[in-house]
C-alpha cells in the first residue's frame, strides 16, 4: 500500500445521501476474480444518465469525492472501494460512511474523511474548486481557505501515513495468537470434521 | 467484589480479544464472490490458511437456480472457489453438494453457528448468525485475506445498542414486519457503528427462524452486528446438528452465561412499540422507506424520498394495496428457511398465482429444499403456479439470470430494495413470506390478514 499524506485537487460533488455499494458497483461486475480494472464500472447505472455530474469534464481526474451521509452503506463488496480508487479518487469526504465500506477503503489506502454538514455543504457548493486534505495535520482546507479539523482512528491514520500492510503487522503478533489458541480458544465446530 | 456486569456482546468480545485490539475468529465463512482476490493475495505473498478447521466455503451468490449453465465469467468464479479451497485445504460445498446453500442459511443449519462465537464472512448479512448469540459481522475482501492468514482481525471494542421490543406482534405479523418496522423508525444508519442486542418478550417468543430474520437485517439499520441472547429455543435448534458439540449438555451450561447481566448498561437504548403494528411493506429504495400495508404511499420528506418515488414510479397518496406486482420472489438469507416456506405455502394452498404474475420460490439451501419436498410444500407451490428452484441467492441480488426486467415490480422477501438490486430498473417491495404469497395470488400488494379466515 502506498503511503497517504497530502491529497490536493478538484472536488467532485455527489450530492446524495445513503449511496449504497450496489450503486457504486452493480452486481453484474462482481464476477471478475481480479482486483483491478473496476473503475469503468463505477456508478455504472448513473453514468448512463447524461446529467450525472461526475461525468462532466470539470470533474475528470478529480482526486476528492464529496458526498452526503451514510455513503457506502449496504453490501460489503470491496469492489466499491477498488472502483473508486481505480477511477482516480484518493479521498472520499462525507457526513458519515457505512462501516464495512470505510474499513475496506482504509485497507486499500483510500482515505475516508468525515466532516460536519456545514463543511460538506460548502465543499459541494464550491465544486469544482480545489481542496487540500492533510492526513498528518488532520485538516481539510476548503476552497475558501478555511481549514477544518477531522477525526480519524489513530491506528488507521498511522497505517495510512506509513503505507503499512495489515497482515504483516498482525503476523508480528504470531506468538500472542498462538498463546490465545493454546490457552483460551474454545472448542468449536471443526469444519473439516463434520 | 463481584465482577462488573457485562452485556452479551462484551462477554463475547472479552472471550476473544487478544491484547485489546485483535479479535480471534472462531468461524470464517467464505463464498465465491468476495474471496478470489483474497486467496490470490495469499498466493502472491506465499501465505497459508492458518486454520482450515475454522473455515468453510459454499457457492451461493453466483450459482444458477434454474435450468441452464451460468455464463462464462460466473463459471470461472465458481471454479476459482473450488480451486482455491483445494489448494489451501478449505472444506467447500460447491453447487451439487447436498450441503450447498446460502452461506447464512447453511451455517446455522449445519450447527456451525453457536452461541458465544465470533463469526465473520465477506458478506454484510453475516449479522444473521447473531441470532444464536454469536458476534457475527461482515467484512471486506482485504479482511477475508487477513482472517485466512491469521485467524484474527484488528478491531475496536464495539459500541453497544439495545433495541428493546415492547408489546406483542399482532395477527399476520412476523419477525420480518418487526425488523422492517424497526428500520422504518430508526433509519438506515440508526444503529451505525453499534452492535445491537435485541431484547424483549416478543424476541424471546420468536422461533430461531424468526430471530435469524431479525438479526439478518441489522446491517440495513447500519449496525455492525445484531445479537439475541441464546435460550432454550436456541439450544433445541442446535441439538443433533452435524456441528453441534459431542457433550451437548456441557455446552449448554457454558452457553447459558451468554446473557446480558442484570445492571449492565448499553451505550444506547431504543424501545420499539409492537402493539398495533400491522404487516409492513417497503415503498422506496432503501429499507427504511417502509409503511404499513393499510397505509398509502407517503408524501416525500426530502430529496432522497423524491428520488425513490420517481424510481419506484409511485405517487403519494396511492393506497399501498392498490399497487400491482409483476413478480414475486420468495427467497434470500432473510426468508428462505423452512418456516418461511411453510408460512407462504399456508397462504398459497388451494389458490392460484394471479395470471399477471410470475412467482418463484428459491429455498435457502438444498437441505431446506429437501425438507420442504418431504413435507409436500413444493407441490403446493407448483400447483399454484410458482417456479420451484434450486438453492442460492438468486434474485436477492440478481448476479445470475434470475433478475427483474427494467420497470418490473416485485414483491420480495429479501432484504434490500436498492435501485437496481434485483435487476437494472427493477422495483422491489420488501415484505414477509406470507405477504409475498398474498401478493402472488392477488397480483397486488395485499394485507395477508384478508386471506386468512377469522
Ligand atoms: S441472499 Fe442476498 S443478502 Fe443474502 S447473502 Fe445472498 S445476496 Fe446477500
Amino acid at each position: 500500500m502506498k503511503p497517504v499524506r497530502l491529497i490536493s485537487g478538484t472536488v467532485a460533488p455527489l450530492d446524495r445521501a445513503s449511496v449504497d455499494t450496489d450503486q457504486i458497483v452493480p452486481k453484474q461486475f462482481l464476477k471478475r476474480i481480479e482486483r483491478s480494472g473496476f473503475g469503468e464500472f463505477l456508478f455504472y447505472d448513473w453514468m448512463q444518465q447524461a446529467d450525472f455530474p461526475l461525468l462532466w469534464p470539470e470533474y475528470h481526474g478529480a482526486p476528492i469525492l464529496v458526498t452526503g451521509r451514510n455513503f457506502g452503506c449496504g453490501s460489503s463488496r470491496e469492489h466499491a472501494a477498488w472502483a473508486l480508487q481505480d477511477f482516480g479518487y484518493q479521498a472520499i469526504v462525507a457526513e458519515s460512511f457505512g462501516d464495512i465500506f470505510a474499513t475496506n477503503c482504509s485497507k486499500n489506502g483510500l482515505l475516508t474523511v468525515v466532516l460536519e454538514p456545514d463543511a460538506i455543504r460548502e465543499l459541494l457548493d464550491s465544486a469544482p474548486a480545489e481542496a487540500t486534505i492533510d492526513l498528518e495535520a488532520q485538516t481539510v482546507t476548503l476552497p475558501s481557505g478555511r481549514a477544518v479539523p477531522f477525526e480519524i482512528d489513530a491506528q488507521v491514520r498511522e497505517r495510512l501515513l506509513n503505507g503499512w500492510d495489515d497482515i504483516s503487522l498482525t503476523e508480528q503478533r504470531a506468538d500472542e495468537i498462538a498463546r490465545y489458541e493454546a490457552e483460551r480458544e474454545r472448542v468449536g465446530p471443526d469444519a473439516l470434521a463434520i | 467484589m463481584a465482577a462488573a456486569p457485562k452485556t452479551l456482546v462484551e462477554k463475547v468480545w472479552d472471550d476473544h480479544v487478544i491484547g485489546d485490539d485483535l479479535l480471534f475468529v472462531d468461524l470464517h465463512l467464505v463464498h465465491e464472490v468476495t474471496s478470489p482476490q483474497a486467496f490470490e493475495g495469499l498466493r502472491t505473498a506465499g501465505r497459508k490458511v492458518r486454520r482450515p478447521d475454522r473455515t468453510i466455503a459454499t457457492a451461493d451468490h453466483n450459482v444458477a437456480t434454474g435450468p441452464g449453465e451460468p455464463d462464462e465469467l460466473s463459471q470461472a468464479q465458481l471454479a476459482a472457489l473450488e480451486r482455491n479451497c483445494a489448494d489451501f485445504g478449505v472444506r467447500v460445498y460447491p453447487l451439487g453438494h447436498r450441503r450447498n446453500g446460502i452461506v447464512h442459511v447453511i451455517g446455522p443449519e449445519l450447527g456451525l453457528t453457536q452461541p458465544g462465537m465470533t463469526i465473520v464472512c465477506g458478506d454484510s448479512h453475516t449479522s444473521t448468525h447473531g441470532a444464536f448469540g454469536a458476534l457475527a459481522f461482515g467484512i471486506g475482501t482485504s479482511e477475508v485475506e487477513h482472517v485466512l492468514a491469521t485467524q484474527t482481525l484488528p478491531q475496536r471494542r464495539p459500541h453497544t445498542m439495545r433495541i428493546d421490543y415492547a408489546g406483542e406482534l399482532g395477527p399476520g405479523c412476523t419477525a420480518k414486519d418487526m425488523i422492517l418496522g424497526t428500520i422504518a423508525q430508526i433509519g438506515t444508519d440508526g444503529a451505525s457503528g453499534h452492535v445491537v442486542e435485541y431484547t424483549g418478550a416478543a424476541v424471546r417468543r420468536l422461533s430461531m427462524e424468526g430471530r435469524l430474520t431479525v438479526a439478518n437485517m441489522s446491517i440495513e439499520a447500519g449496525a455492525r452486528a445484531g445479537m439475541i441472547a441464546p435460550d432454550d429455543t436456541t439450544f433445541a435448534h442446535l441439538e443433533g446438528r452435524p456441528g453441534a458439540p459431542q457433550d451437548f449438555d456441557a455446552a449448554v451450561e457454558r452457553w447459558r452465561r451468554y446473557a446480558t447481566d442484570e445492571g449492565a448498561t448499553y451505550d444506547r437504548t431504543v424501545t420499539i412499540e409492537l402493539d398495533g403494528i400491522v404487516p409492513q411493506v417497503s415503498w422506496g429504495t432503501n429499507p427504511s422507506q417502509v409503511a404499513p400495508i393499510t397505509g398509502v404511499v407517503p408524501e416525500p420528506a426530502d430529496e432522497t424520498d423524491e428520488r425513490a418515488l420517481r424510481y419506484m414510479d409511485l405517487r403519494p397518496g396511492t393506497p399501498l394495496s392498490d399497487i400491482a406486482v409483476d413478480r414475486v420472489f420468495l427467497g434470500s438469507c432473510t426468508n428462505s428457511r423452512i418456516e418461511d416456506l411453510r408460512a407462504a405455502a399456508a397462504i398459497v394452498e388451494g389458490r392460484r398465482v394471479a395470471s399477471s404474475v410470475r412467482a418463484m420460490v428459491v429455498p435457502g439451501s438444498f437441505q431446506v429444499r429437501a425438507d420442504a419436498e418431504r413435507e409436500g410444500l413444493d407441490r403446493i407451490f407448483t400447483a399454484a403456479g410458482f417456479e420451484w428452484r434450486g438453492a442460492g441467492c438468486s434474485m436477492c441480488l440478481g448476479m445470475n439470470p434470475d433478475i427483474l426486467e427494467p420497470g418490473e415490480r416485485c414483491a420480495s422477501t429479501s432484504n434490500r430494495n436498492f435501485e437496481g438490486r434485483q435487476g437494472r430498473g427493477g422495483r422491489t417491495h420488501l415484505m414477509s413470506p406470507a405477504m409475498a404469497a398474498a401478493a402472488a395470488v392477488t397480483g397486488r400488494l395485499t394485507d395477508v390478514r384478508e386471506l386468512v379466515g377469522g
